[in-house]
């Protein structure tokens, strides 16, 4: 076969083999590579070049700062002299998430669950078509709906908590108001990154091989055992990824956040108490008025925002990396 | 065409109308306008674009709504992005004017200066506004307060509704013994700016100076006056302070300011006016920047004044004469006169004299 098809001057041959890898090439495979390997550069290009503003623009204000960048709690940028730090951004902003994923991602999986494993088949799609109708409200409607009906509501459920469990020091609220909290915000944070890991979660969980919830079934395995040894170890990277994204968006959510707390700048672990102040919301409301510095000041708290979200991205990554090695997907 | 044209005039004057007399009942000692909206001398037809301060943004639609109408081919665009951008906006040869809580300082000042090529920058105070200490707390429509008080609301010194110090004031009537729930604004504001600048000038227990965030502890943050109002209307036995056509729109009552007279003074559009015009002058020439007497016991005491800012020379000659004739409109009369029945305070006496001598003053 070979001998037939080699051309006899070999040199020539060899050379375009090396090229192309000993595989045939066309002209359109050419231009995919080329958009394809362009396309991934260029995704680097705007990251460095988002990094590199924002470094650029933060300067002035790190500068000009006179207090403790990461330890002052205060966000005065515009004072004589400049006075502010991102340690309540940071704490207001993991609270509310944290509080956010804490509630979301076990009721996201279960949603995901039942909607792959469990409900009808037409129950499923109407259950699948809700929860992804519920990531296409904007945000400023969560905002709006957060802060003039569910705020009034839960007061009574604030207070309930804080009655009973106020041993509990995050619930403890020494000043009797219940509105406007990091508790409220973190809950409205979780219905809205409640779709984003169920929807994906969901995917996950179609993927899983037949083979494997059919063998589980038949040694004798219940549901929840199946769901445990089949279904949880192969979808343990696409749960973690699906949690990341909705952690994505808690991280960043802006102006429903701005809505929802009082955005006061201190660090207070009393959760039902109103108060606290995320990156992202307290970009939104200092926007606006913001002098030169408070500008490189803000800037300067969105590059911490881009810093944790990177590392949350590459955390996610690296545990991703580890499980798969022993999950159901690879052996 | 010509009916079409005629009916949308009709329809805007019918609106207009509806709309005086929908306001005209919340003041209602208030002297009319007169409605010689004829008056206008108009600029050829073209186009500015203005930006900033959203406290006279209401202002701003009404005047550029009845300009637009009378003076057929302008378009006067007004962007209320807040102040601190509309000064951006105005340095970086955006816009044709500013909108601004306050006057021009600092570096602001020599970069608006700059961008006039051959003049200075000037500020002239156009919208005055109140800001009321708006109250939700049933059963009490009249509430008399000193600012000594209202510092000690808003530091958080004064926690309760039954507090000594506000039933002293306010005999024979009953106030709950509740926690004061303090509204603030959540986002830098010039309201806030100028609320605590009245706090700062009146009260010597008021410690946080004042600055466009808010610097009190304790309390609760609301984002824009809209928010401040809604939180104060759904919470019972709050405060909160917003500009009076916030608390209009909302039917908050305010609370009465007693600035040490005895004579507490109702929150109006009136009352605000007499203090705004016996502000003095800070600026030089036609620069009209003002300081306002906080200390007054015959206005309403908590006052604003937002300025626009052109350039007195140098302004871009194709924006000149619709900017002048403009301007010239918002200090007339009949302007001034819708202020007062859409929640603002207008200029009035000698200060709007200058006012008018120094809208006369821009030429290229």
């Amino acid at each position: 076969m070979s001998t037939t098809l080699e051309p006899p001057d070999a040199p020539a041959a060899t050379g375009a083999a090396t090229e192309i890898h000993g595989v045939a090439v066309r002209r359109g495979d050419r231009v995919f590579l080329g958009l394809s390997r362009g396309s991934g550069i260029l995704i680097l290009i705007t990251m460095a070049a988002i990094a590199a503003f924002l470094i650029w623009k933060a300067i002035p204000s790190l500068q000009a700062n006179t207090a403790n960048f990461f330890t002052t709690t205060e966000w005065f940028p515009d004072a004589q002299p400049a006075f502010f730090g991102i340690a309540a951004l940071t704490f207001g902003t993991v609270v509310t998430s944290v509080i956010a994923m804490v509630l979301a991602v076990p009721v996201g999986i279960g949603i995901a669950l039942f909607t792959a494993h469990y409900a009808s088949r037409r129950l499923a799609s109407a259950l699948g078509f809700i929860t992804d109708l519920l990531a296409a409200v904007p945000s400023i409607i969560f905002g709006m709906w957060g802060i003039q009906f569910l705020t009034p509501n839960l007061a009574g459920f604030d207070q309930w908590l804080s009655t009973y469990l106020g041993f509990i020091p995050i619930f403890q609220n020494d000043l009797g108001i219940y509105s406007r909290s990091l508790l409220n915000a973190g809950i409205v944070l979780a219905i809205m990154v409640l779709p984003t890991i169920s929807a994906i979660s969901r995917e996950v969980f179609l993927q899983v091989p037949r083979a494997h919830i059919e063998a589980s079934l038949a040694l004798g395995a219940t549901r929840w055992e199946m769901v445990r040894m089949a279904i949880f170890p192969f979808s343990r990277p696409g749960m973690i990824s699906a949690s990341m994204l909705g952690l994505g968006r808690a991280l960043g959510e802006t102006i429903a956040v701005a809505l929802l707390l009082s955005a006061t700048y201190d660090i207070n672990l009393h959760i039902t108490e109103p108060g606290g102040i995320t990156f992202a919301s307290n970009i939104a409301l200092k926007w606006n008025e913001a002098g030169t510095i408070g500008l490189s000041a803000l800037i300067a708290s969105g590059l911490v925002l881009f810093v944790i979200t990177l590392a949350v991205n590459m955390g996610a990554r690296l545990i991703i990396a580890r499980r798969s090695e022993f999950s159901g997907a690879s052996s | 065409m010509n009916i079409t044209g005629t009916a949308r005039l009709a329809a805007v004057a019918l609106a207009g109308v509806l709309a005086l007399a929908a306001c005209g009942s919340d003041n209602g000692g208030t002297s009319g306008s007169s409605s010689g909206s004829g008056s206008i001398s108009c600029a050829p037809a073209g186009s500015i674009k203005a930006s900033g301060s959203s406290a006279q943004k209401n202002a701003m639609i009404t005047w550029i709504n009845a300009y637009q109408t009378a003076c057929s081919g302008t378009t006067i665009d007004y962007q209320a992005n807040g102040s601190g951008a509309g000064i951006k906006d105005f340095i970086n040869k955006q816009t044709a004017f500013a909108g601004s809580d306050s006057a021009l300082k600092d570096q602001d000042k020599t970069d608006a200066d700059a961008r006039c090529a051959t003049g200075p920058a000037i500020d002239i105070p156009m919208v005055g506004g109140a800001i009321v200490a708006a109250y939700n707390v049933s059963g009490v429509s009249k509430l008399i307060l000193t600012s000594d008080v209202l510092a000690g609301i808003f530091g958080n010194s004064i926690t309760k509704w039954n507090d000594p110090k506000i039933t002293a004031l306010n005999p024979g009537v009953s106030l709950p013994d509740a926690t004061i729930a303090a509204f603030h604004r959540s986002d830098s504001s010039g309201t806030t700016d100028n609320w605590t600048k009245f706090l700062a000038g009146t009260s010597s227990s008021w410690t946080f100076d004042h600055a466009k965030e808010w610097k009190a502890p304790g309390g609760q943050g609301a984002k824009g006056s809209d928010g401040v109002a809604q939180a104060v209307k759904s919470t019972p036995n709050s405060i909160g302070y917003v500009e009076l056509s916030f608390a209009q729109d909302a039917q908050l009552p305010g609370a009465w300011v007693d600035n040490g007279s005895g004579t507490p003074v109702e929150p109006t559009s009136e009352n605000a006016a007499k203090t705004i015009s016996s502000a003095t002058v800070k600026g030089t020439g036609n620069d009209l920047a003002l300081t306002i007497d906080y200390k007054t016991t015959t206005g309403y005491p908590a006052v604003l004044v937002t300025y626009e800012i052109t350039c007195e020379k140098g302004l871009d000659a194709a924006l000149v004469p619709l900017t002048k004739s403009f301007l010239t409109y918002t200090a007339s009369d009949d302007a001034q006169g819708k202020l007062t029945t859409t929640g603002y305070v207008p200029i009035t006496g000698d200060l709007l004299t200058k006012v008018r001598t120094a809208v006369s003053s821009i030429s290229a």
